[in-house]
């Protein structure tokens, strides 16, 4: 696998997609106004918030080179060998599901409207294919396990019976309160070009930052030209920030601790998965589509309770020598009060009892009891900012 | 791989012929690594020489690129 190294010869153009090309799946002009046209007379389904950012990731090349929701073909390759029948890497299927009484009255080869849980028509999924999946299953391979405390294993009991599969084309997007910070991979990769980024490192985050992310962030940042922090926007489990919250702390830390010309943030909306590994090869895969070279890889990536190993989400990378982006590991870090600064278990030679880690659940019970924490866990602006929300957490 | 010990049932595989004595040389390179066979260590090197393979980005149109950077100014991303 390609690694990162001080001497690596700068390449001079933004990466490939994954895949090779960005997929674009919009409908404008007159193919917009026909399927307007007739929409009164296709069937539809009403989806919820979820699939119409799927649908919009697939359509606005996010999820390249998906076209649309997977086949039983590549549902199957995805779920047993961590990639698509092309032999691409990829690890999480992106279906649709739909009631049996509701699939019983589609027939492939014909048009479905998708309809945003406004009603409106948002998007044509041209049905290919219908076909029943064992829940148990899909479980087991992309969570590895069945319990349902799992926030991942809930969701699929919840899931229809019957996935509705077909390319899919874009009538309109939703209106979303954060449409400001919303770009498509065309746009990011032309923005890397126009800042003369070569070399883009992604983080996802789904926490506003602490001291710990910024040294993270900031130690990447130092062998490449810019980075991407690229908040993941949509359905979280209780207690996690709230989106707008994230974002606020965010632009903070960016105003006074970065540089403009190296720092940019959008957001990715779609839903987390908690799928640990997995999860995190998918994380890959968007942040390649965004223009990326590289990307953060931490302890627990996309993990939930102590469903994963610490550090699985890093090892699966030795499963793709063909992903096509550079992960950054990253391990343990802490505060050393002897060093006065953020370390590791490689740079700093003092015991544990000079440690302060970076416990979320430490500060968020801080910030729950109107308490700054101490500047060396939280800049105290990020702090504040956090504070001035009344409820920062998800119920 | 043809010549190997591992037999290979999974409908999904199939069947490459390489010199066994290239296959002998895989097999006591691989001793004491990650790989549990020389299958899939020429599955890693082929993935990893194929990705390798890259032709030229999508290029946006002049009009395109006009637009989103109107966009990306508007959000405060670009000067």
């Amino acid at each position: 696998m390609a690694r990162l190294s001080l001497g690596e010869k700068r390449r001079p153009r933004v990466i490939r997609p994954h895949g090779g090309k960005l997929v674009e799946r919009l409908l404008e002009g007159e193919k917009k106004s026909d399927i307007l046209d007739r929409a009164r007379s296709l069937p539809s389904i009403k989806l919820d918030q979820e699939s119409v950012s799927d649908v919009e990731n697939i359509a606005q090349g996010v999820f390249s080179p998906l076209e649309g929701f997977m086949g039983r073909a590549d549902f199957h390759h995805v779920l047993n060998h961590m990639r698509l029948s092309s032999d691409l890497p990829w690890t999480i299927p992106i279906v649709l599901d739909a009631e049996k009484e509701q699939a019983d009255r589609l027939k492939p080869g014909s048009d479905v409207v998708l309809l945003n849980e406004s009603g409106e028509a948002a998007a044509v999924l041209h049905l290919e294919e219908k076909f029943g999946y064992d829940k148990e299953e899909l479980a087991r391979k992309v969570f590895q396990t069945v319990d349902a405390a799992h926030p991942g294993v809930a969701k699929i009991k919840r899931m229809k019976d019957v996935l509705l599969a077909g390319p899919v084309d874009l009538i309109r997007e939703s209106p979303s309160p954060f449409a400001r910070y919303k770009l498509s991979p065309k746009e990011t990769r032309l923005l890397f070009k126009e800042k003369g980024w070569r070399t883009v490192v992604g983080f996802q985050t789904r926490n506003t930052p602490h001291i710990g992310h910024e040294y993270v962030q900031k130690t990447a940042l130092t062998f490449v030209d810019g980075i991407f922090i690229n908040p993941v926007i949509g359905r979280k489990k209780r207690g996690d920030f709230k989106d707008e919250v994230i974002l606020a702390a965010y632009e903070e830390l960016i105003k006074n601790y970065y540089l403009k010309e190296r720092a940019v943030m959008a957001i990715l909306q779609m839903e987390m998965r908690y799928a640990g590994p997995r999860e995190a090869i998918f994380h890959a895969i968007i942040r390649k589509n965004f223009g990326c070279t590289h990307i953060i890889i931490g302890r627990d990536h996309a993990g939930v309770g102590n469903y994963y190993p610490p550090y699985a989400a890093q090892d699966i990378f030795e499963h793709f020598p063909d992903l096509g982006i550079v992960p950054l590991f990253f391990r343990s870090f802490y505060y050393c009060r002897k060093c006065l600064s953020v370390v590791n278990e490689k740079t700093c030679p003092h015991p544990a009892a000079d440690q302060i880690q970076f416990s979320g659940t430490k500060i968020r019970d801080m910030l729950v009891k109107g308490e700054y924490p101490p500047a060396e866990l939280v800049r105290p602006e990020v702090a504040r900012i956090i504070m001035e929300f009344e409820n920062p957490f998800n119920e | 791989v043809s010549g190997a010990k591992e037999i290979i049932v999974d409908k999904e595989f199939t069947t490459v012929s390489i010199p066994t004595s290239l296959y002998k040389k895989i097999e006591g390179a691989i001793k004491g690594t990650e790989f549990s066979s020389v299958a899939s260590y020429i599955v890693k090197i082929l993935r990893e020489s194929l990705s390798k393979d890259e032709s030229k980005a999508d290029v946006l149109s002049k009009e395109d690129e006009e637009k989103i950077k109107e966009r990306l100014k508007a959000l405060g991303y670009i000067d």
